[in-house]
């Protein structure tokens, strides 16, 4: 393997403007690797094309002296980001084929800055999971095995690709999208960084749409501080998307180095979970530590609805996706089963073209949005959404930031829970809180499990605090002092 | 005029009498360049296809954003109707598949519409007013078209009206007549297109009518109602109700009874007829669309739209009144079109205002009506109508000449000072050559002298002649004084 690829996003930045390589050969050896790493399933397309041509570019960029932020980086990009001319399928059968004729804000702000282009990166369909496994592409699989076992772990998900491809240093850095954990644990499981912004930080304009109100874009990298690079050209206000903020972005990097110390770091005790592993309560009291040291006071807060969170998570998310996903209906774009008969044209073609799980979520979103449901469902889960972000709002008057377990398990294996969507669904139950009161997430890599797979800490800011993630993720990250790599067994 | 115009007009059944009770739901399509939500075009035809942007055509990751202009006007059709302002309304989602909603939903206002309560005074043709009461007015967007026509085996779709904002006004059923509903539609146009909200085009599609319509014994509660979709004139709105309310009396009275459904007017036919029962079978599922935040707009806001509405109808009639001394009647009419209130103003400037309105609303509007011809494009102007009853007024022509003059007008597009000029129209007030005139008639009649004394009507007689023998062009009150003169005696004067 090239030494290239063993970087940093921040150090790659380095040398690059330094001139000690070029991004043509950051390209090349990314697009080798991913192509060693296809046993990840990583990518559903590649585009070593493109990215040869976005690195010739930034090349001469570069040697102009000029250059963005991310000027010849390598990121590979969810395939839930519209991206002009190439494939965008949001891990579905429905959008196979589908080109997009525009870019997402987002991709275009990382192109804008310099990055390059390397694939579209596996995911859950239409983000929906926590594992990667209903990507109709087939899993990703994450880098990590327990101990000798060579079974196939998952990622997690729904930024499942994302995860695999950074923790398998295939490039620097991904896109991935959060809407009740999509970002943090899969992150956590894979012994990377990710952060979910505040909503509104980053557009949402040309984003395939899963829950409108709970999704938000976010950077995943192999550290805190490369997160805040990408997060700073990926976020900004954006006319096109009525739910963006009009805040000025900061100077995340500079919030890596702030360090903590006079933080209130608050502990959640409704966090204390029933039935949890006690390695996951002891990475948590490891956590809580290492920031005491590094002079931060640690406070207990309670967040009394937490636990009508993930009930109220699973009618709001799927409510939402059912109308969202209305358009896939076989008319215009993607895939349509023909039948002479207009509703059995849609039928078909919903049938075909959407896998289980997002049948399943149509379908209860659906149900709880038709008439004489709506109040008990819908209308309900959204006044416990209310006192959720009732409830941060009374914790951050006490504190500056939490501290929670970003995953209740280390990485479990493919097909393991397939069969048994509330188990799934009970891997988003320290992240979708978060999503639901609108809030920035980062997740940090901070441990190991009894079998020797990554574990991660999950940091909760007041709305538009992330420097206060990254500053407090930074020093999770400098005192976890995580050294250990996942073995290249796909290579 | 007869009954059928007033207001509680009944219908009489075999079994007795029964009132109808209308609402209307009325589509408006919101004047706007651009669409409600994105910023393809919002203009009327085009090729298919040629309007539409990315969110128009329901592209995976498109994002709806309100267009501003949309919501001012909608506001000021609000004030218009003298309906309270919501600063804080909500935009969702009506969830349902069909071809021509790219998304999958329509984007409407269900529970917090922008405008809530407001009335409207509908003039009868009696020249009677009712109150109509609205219940609220919402911004929602429009659907693409299917076309059914454009192939033996498909179904084409066109985005171009896909997103385009309308206003949905929604009545109180109030109305308790075709004619009410006709009235209350026609004046809804008025404001609408005084306002500038609304072009109110009927035959583009950009005012369209649901017509809610029920039967009740007098005084009796509500009956079930049906719904008669998409009436596109005020004909067939008028032409659908009268069908509808006996087709009801017709079922009520045979024993049967109404249940709730949907009906579309088949023009040709002039009948209602249900709808396919699966296509009402909907639950739309509404809910806030959370790619929009609430709509939200403080009164500095309200207060400069305010600040720019027109004189509306009511208030214009009222100023006709008093300010012309035009009946109530001749003022409602003049202000139906903002055009017509515009060109009687102009043309009664410093004139006689009740002969300029009795010139518009008669000859005027009898030749406009014969061409089809809207008032924009009258060949005679407002300033040369207003010449013309000059003329009349300062005796230069006879109110007689004046009406050939107005032909003339009409057909040459000429200004009536030129026209009496050059064909000598100018009304003859020499009492000699009236005089002669008269006794010519009287000499050359003897016997219809003699009738005069038992017969004073007669005189007319006299006068009609002597306006023969001098071409119309006399002087009526001239000829009328000469005759008297000379045949007073004959009349005990």
């Amino acid at each position: 393997m090239s030494d290239l690829m063993k970087m940093t996003l921040a150090e790659a930045r380095e040398g690059l403007r330094a001139r000690r390589f070029s991004s043509a050969e950051l390209a090349a050896a990314s697009a080798a690797e991913i192509a060693k790493a296809r046993p990840l399933n990583a990518f559903i397309v590649e585009t070593p094309e493109i990215a040869a041509a976005m690195a010739a570019a930034s090349d001469a960029r570069l040697a102009r002296g000029e250059g963005g932020a991310l000027e010849g980086i390598p990121l590979g990009i969810k395939d839930l980001f519209c991206t002009k001319g190439i494939q965008t399928t949001a891990g579905s059968h429905i959008l196979e084929g589908f080109k997009p004729v525009y870019e997402s804000t987002v991709t275009q702000k990382l192109w804008d800055a310099g990055a390059v282009m390397m694939g579209k990166l596996n995911l859950d369909e239409f983000a929906m999971g926590s594992s990667n496994e209903t990507s109709y592409f087939g899993p990703a699989v994450n880098p990590w095995r327990r101990g000798n076992d060579d079974a196939k772990l998952v990622p997690g998900g729904s930024s499942g690709g994302s995860a695999a491809a950074v923790a398998a240093e295939l490039c620097f850095g991904a896109t991935g999208t959060d809407t009740g954990g999509s970002i943090r644990q899969p992150a956590a499981v894979t012994c990377i960084a990710g952060i979910k912004p505040t909503y509104g930080r980053c557009s949402r304009w040309g984003i395939v749409a899963f829950a409108s109100s709970l999704d938000q874009a976010g950077p995943m990298a192999r550290t805190v501080k490369d997160c805040a690079i990408l997060l700073r050209e990926m976020a900004g206000f954006d006319p096109k998307d009525s739910t963006s903020v009009d805040l000025a972005v900061p100077d995340f990097e500079a919030a890596c180095n702030a360090g903590v110390k006079g933080l209130r770091i608050g502990v959640p005790k409704e966090y204390r979970i029933d039935g949890v592993p006690a390695e996951i309560d002891a990475l948590w009291e490891q956590g809580i530590a290492w920031l005491k040291e590094a002079g931060a006071e640690i406070v207990e807060v309670s967040l009394p609805h937490t636990k009508y969170a993930l009930p109220a998570y699973y009618i709001v998310a799927p409510a939402e996706a059912s109308s969202n996903l209305a358009r896939y209906d076989g008319v215009k774009y993607g895939l349509r089963v023909e039948n002479d008969d207009l509703t059995r044209m849609y039928e078909q073609t919903r049938a075909a073209g959407f896998g289980r799980e997002v049948q399943r979520r149509i379908l209860i979103g659906t149900y709880v949005l038709s008439a004489g449901y709506y109040d008990a469902y819908y209308l309900k889960a959204q006044k416990v959404r209310t006192l959720i972000a009732g409830d941060f709002k009374a914790a951050f008057e006490k504190c500056d930031a939490l501290l929670t377990p970003a995953s209740p398990s280390p990485a479990f294996g493919i097909g393991e829970k397939t069969n048994d969507p509330i188990s799934m669904y009970l891997n988003d139950v320290y992240t979708v809180t978060v999503n639901l009161a609108g809030l920035p997430g980062i997740a940090v890599p901070a441990g190991i499990s009894k079998d020797g797979l990554p574990l991660g800490l999950q940091l909760i800011g007041r709305a538009f605090d992330e420097e206060t993630l990254f500053s407090a993720g930074s020093v999770l990250e400098k005192a976890a002092g995580f050294t250990g790599k996942p073995g290249r067994w796909w290579a | 005029m007869s009954e059928s115009k007033m207001r509680g007009k009944l219908i009489e059944g075999v079994t007795g009498s029964w009132e109808v009770v209308i609402g209307l739901e009325v589509h408006a399509q919101v004047l706007s360049n651009a669409k409600l939500f994105s910023g393809a075009s919002a203009a009327y035809g085009g090729a298919p296809n040629s309007h539409v942007s990315l969110v128009d055509a329901g592209m995976p990751g498109m994002l709806p954003v309100i267009n501003e202009y949309c919501v001012e006007q909608a506001v000021r059709t609000g004030l218009g109707l003298n309906a309270q302002i919501n600063k804080v309304s909500v935009f969702d989602r009506k969830n349902y598949f069909y071809p021509d909603l790219p998304q999958g939903y329509q984007i409407s206002q269900f529970k917090q519409p922008i405008v809530g309560e407001g009335v409207v005074v509908v003039d009868l043709p009696g020249g009677e007013s009712v109150e109509v009461g609205i219940e609220r007015l919402h911004l929602e967007q429009d659907a693409g078209k299917s076309l059914h026509d454009q192939d033996p085996n498909a179904t084409f779709v066109d985005l171009n009206r896909s997103g385009v904002a309308l206003m949905e006004i929604v009545s109180r059923p109030d109305m308790r007549s075709s004619e009410e509903a006709a009235a209350y539609l026609k004046k809804l146009r008025a404001i609408v297109r005084y306002l500038g909200t609304c072009d109110g085009n009927m035959d583009e599609g950009s005012m369209r009518a649901d017509v809610n319509v029920s039967v009740r014994r007098p005084g009796a509660a509500l009956g079930t109602r049906c719904e008669i979709k998409n009436v596109n004139s005020m004909r067939f709105v008028a032409q659908a109700i009268e069908y509808e309310a006996r087709r009801q009396i017709d079922v009520l009275e045979g024993g049967g009874s109404i249940h709730q459904e949907t009906r579309l007017f088949d023009n040709k036919a002039g009948v209602t007829r249900p709808m396919r029962s699966k296509e009402e079978a909907h639950d739309y599922r509404y809910f806030p669309d959370p790619d929009l935040l609430p709509l939200e707009f403080d009164d500095a806001f309200i207060a400069r739209i305010k600040a720019t509405l027109p004189e509306l109808p009511d208030a214009k009639k009222a100023r006709f009144v008093s300010e012309y001394g035009l009946s109530p009647y001749d003022a409602g009419v003049l202000v139906a079109e903002r055009e017509i209130a515009a060109y009687f103003e102009a043309a009664a400037k410093g004139r006689d205002a009740k002969a300029v309105a009795n010139w518009v609303t008669g000859d005027l509007f009898a030749a406009l009506n014969r061409d089809g011809k809207p008032i924009g494009e009258s060949p005679v102007s407002a300033d040369a109508l207003g010449e013309m009853v000059g003329l009349i007024g300062d005796g230069t022509i006879s109110g007689r000449i004046a009406k050939d003059v107005f032909v003339i007008m009409y057909e040459t597009g000429e200004r009536p000072a030129k026209i009496v000029e050059e064909r000598g129209l100018r009304q003859v007030t020499d009492t000699g050559a009236i005089s002669a005139a008269v006794d010519e008639v009287i000499a050359s009649n003897p016997a219809k002298v003699e009738e005069l004394a038992k017969k004073p009507k007669l005189i007319g007689w006299f006068v009609g002649e002597v306006m023969k023998k001098t071409q119309g062009k006399a002087n009526p009150q001239a000829v009328n004084e000469a005759l008297k003169a000379k045949l007073g005696h004959l009349l005990g004067e």
